[in-house]
C-alpha cells in the first residue's frame, strides 16, 4: 500500500534473547510531524528506537523510511538516509571536547563544510552555553547541558528524522520544560520527530499524535489531545 | 664518568624510542577498542622480517622499497588479525578478546618460525655504520634514524588523533559505540583502521631497530612486552604517556645495565613498573576519568 508517511513501521518485533520486547509494533510518522511514544519504563521504548536505528536487530518486521526499507541497513548507512537519533542518557563522548562531539555529529556531512560551519553556528546559537563550553570535556558538563550537546550533534547529522529518547531523563522541572521548548521550536522549523517519553504529559502537550506503548505492545493511538484527555491514559501516566 | 652516564642515556632513548612506537601501537588499539593487543610485538616481527627476506638475495629490492612493502604487508597483517580474528568475536568481552590476541600472536610466531627459520637476522643500516662522536661518546646512525624515524611518527600520530575528524572517529568508538554508530561512524572499519595504523606504527619500529639488534622469529616477545610496559607507565589509553612511558623504561633499562648489571637491566625495568602500578595503577601521566551521568 503507498502510503506518504516519512517513517512507517509495520510487525517489528525485537527480542532480547528469549525475551520478546517488541510485539508487532505499528507506527507512522507523517513529514513535518511530531509524535510523542509514551509509556512506562520497561515498556520498550528505547528497544523501538534502538531497533530504528538498527543498533539493535529487529527480529521481523519491516521499516520503511522515505520509501526505502531500513530494517536491516547498517546503523551507519541509517545516519546517512537521514535519521539522527538522540540516545538515551545523553551518550556523549564523555572525554572528547565539546566542539569535537559536535564535529562527531556531522560525521556523515563532513563533506559539506560550509553547512556543517553553519549548522554549528545555528547551535551554538540555539545553546550558547555549548559555545561558551566548547573546550571542556563533554563529560564534565551536567546533565541539562549533555543532553543540549547530544541534541546538537544530532541536528548536525542533517535529519530528516530526529528520534529523541527520553530527554527529560534526570533533569530538573525547569530544565525539562526548556528542553521540550527546543524540541518544539525544531518541529516548527520544519525537523520531523519522534520522541520516546515516560514524562507524558510533557511529551503529549507539544506533540501532534501520540501512541501509548505498554510491555513492548502499542495499545493507544490518537491525537495529542485526545490522549491527554482519555481517562485511561491520565490514570495510567498523567498521575490524575 | 660523566662521559660513560652520556653514552648510557644516548642508549636508552635509542631503545627507549622503539619501546614507545610500540607502547603507541598498543595505546592506539586500546583507545579504539580498550583492547589490549598482545599481537603488537608480532608486529614489529613481522615488519622488519619481511624487510630482512625482501632485501635479501641477488633479486633484493632496495632497502626503502623493501621497508615499504614491508609495512604494508605489516598492515594488512594487522587488518586481517582484526577482520578474522577479532570481529569475529563481537560481543566477546574484553579479556576474551585479549585472550584472542595473545592466540593470535603465538600463531604468528609459529608462522614465523616455519618461513624463516629460528636464526637471527641483520638488515642493512639505513646510512652506514660509522659511529658518530658525540663528546667522548658515540653513536651508531641508525639510532639517530630511530630517534628521528620515532619522533616524527610519534607527532604524526599526536596530530591524527587530535586533529583530524577520521582520528577523533576512532577514539569517540572507544568511548562509546552505541553512539559512535548513532552518529553514522562505520564502527567497523574505523576498528580496521585502528588495527592497521598500530600494525604499521609496529613494523616501522621493527624496520628502524633491526639494524641495530637484529631480529629473529621471536623478537616480537619481549618487544612487545616492552611495549607494554611503556603503555602502562604511561597510562593506558593515554598515547604521550606510552611514548614518555617507553622512553623512560629505555633510559632506566640503560642506566640500570651500565651502572647495576646488565644482566638486571629488564628485571629493573619491571620492577619500576611493578613499582607504579603499586603506586599509580592509572599510570605516571594516567588521568582521572571523567565520567557523568
Amino acid at each position: 500500500m503507498p502510503s506518504n508517511a516519512l517513517l512507517q513501521v509495520t510487525g517489528l518485533t525485537a527480542h532480547y534473547g528469549p525475551i520478546q520486547a517488541l510485539h508487532e509494533i505499528a507506527l507512522e510518522v507523517n513529514p513535518g510531524e511530531l509524535v510523542a511514544m509514551v509509556g512506562a519504563n520497561g515498556a520498550g521504548k528505547t528497544t523501538l528506537l534502538h531497533t530504528l536505528s538498527n543498533v539493535h536487530k529487529a527480529t521481523s518486521g519491516q521499516v520503511i523510511f522515505d520509501g526505502q526499507e531500513i530494517t536491516r541497513t547498517a546503523p551507519h548507512k541509517i545516519v546517512q538516509a537521514g535519521i539522527c537519533h538522540i540516545p538515551e542518557g545523553r551518550q556523549v563522548f564523555a572525554p572528547l571536547s565539546v566542539e569535537d562531539n559536535l564535529l562527531l555529529g556531522s560525521f556523515t556531512q563532513r563533506k559539506n563544510k560550509a553547512w556543517v560551519a553553519e549548522e554549528t553556528d545555528r547551535i551554538y546559537t540555539l545553546f550558547p552555553i555549548l559555545k561558551e563550553k566548547r573546550r571542556q570535556a563533554a563529560g564534565t558538563l551536567s546533565g541539562g547541558q549533555q543532553q543540549m550537546l547530544a541534541m546538537g550533534r544530532a541536528l548536525l547529522g542533517r535529519p530528516k528524522l530526529l528520534l529523541l529518547d527520553e530527554p527529560s531523563m534526570g533533569l530538573a522541572p525547569l530544565l525539562v520544560a526548556e528542553i521540550f521548548r527546543v524540541v518544539r521550536e525544531l518541529n516548527e522549523k520544519g525537523v520531523t520527530i519522534l520522541l520516546v517519553e515516560q514524562n507524558a504529559k510533557a511529551a503529549l502537550g507539544i506533540a501532534d499524535r501520540g501512541y501509548v506503548l505498554e510491555t513492548g505492545r502499542v495499545v493507544l493511538s490518537a491525537d495529542a489531545d485526545t490522549l491527554l484527555a482519555d481517562e485511561a491514559v491520565q490514570k495510567a501516566y498523567l498521575g490524575h | 664518568m660523566f662521559d660513560q652516564i652520556l653514552q648510557f642515556l644516548l642508549t636508552g632513548i635509542t631503545v627507549g624510542s622503539t619501546y614507545a612506537l610500540v607502547g603507541l601501537g598498543f595505546a592506539i588499539i586500546y583507545n579504539a577498542s580498550d583492547v589490549v593487543n598482545f599481537s603488537q610485538g608480532e608486529f614489529v616481527m613481522i615488519g622488519a622480517m619481511s624487510a630482512v627476506a625482501l632485501t635479501a638475495g641477488d633479486t633484493g629490492l632496495p632497502l626503502w622499497v623493501a621497508a615499504i612493502a614491508a609495512v604494508l604487508i605489516t598492515m594488512l597483517v594487522g587488518m586481517a588479525l582484526q577482520r578474522f580474528a577479532i570481529a569475529p568475536a563481537r560481543g566477546a568481552s574484553v579479556v576474551t578478546t585479549i585472550i584472542i590476541t595473545i592466540g593470535a600472536s603465538i600463531f604468528l610466531r609459529g608462522i614465523a618460525l616455519l618461513v624463516w627459520g629460528k636464526d637471527l637476522f641483520p638488515l642493512p643500516s639505513f646510512s652506514g655504520d660509522e659511529p658518530i662522536q658525540i663528546g667522548n661518546a658515540t653513536i651508531l646512525p641508525q639510532s639517530l634514524w630511530v630517534m628521528g624515524g620515532a619522533a616524527l611518527l610519534v607527532f604524526g600520530a599526536q596530530y591524527f588523533f587530535n586533529h583530524t575528524t577520521l582520528g577523533k572517529a576512532i577514539l569517540a568508538c572507544s568511548c562509546n559505540k552505541t553512539a559512535a554508530h548513532l552518529v553514522g561512524i562505520n564502527v567497523s572499519i574505523m576498528l580496521l583502521v585502528a588495527y592497521g595504523l598500530s600494525a604499521a606504527l609496529g613494523a616501522m619500529a621493527g624496520i628502524l631497530v633491526a639494524p641495530i639488534t637484529f631480529t629473529s622469529y621471536d623478537t616480537g616477545v619481549m618487544l612487545g612486552l616492552k611495549g607494554f610496559s611503556a603503555a602502562i607507565l604511561g597510562g593506558m589509553g593515554n598515547p604521550m604517556g606510552a611514548v614518555a612511558g617507553g622512553l623512560l623504561l629505555g633510559l632506566i633499562e640503560s642506566l640500570a645495565a651500565g651502572l647495576i648489571s646488565s644482566g638486571y637491566k629488564d628485571a629493573i625495568g619491571f620492577i619500576i613498573l611493578l613499582l607504579v602500578l603499586f603506586f599509580r595503577p592509572s599510570g605516571l601521566f594516567g588521568k582521572a576519568s571523567v565520567d557523568r551521568v
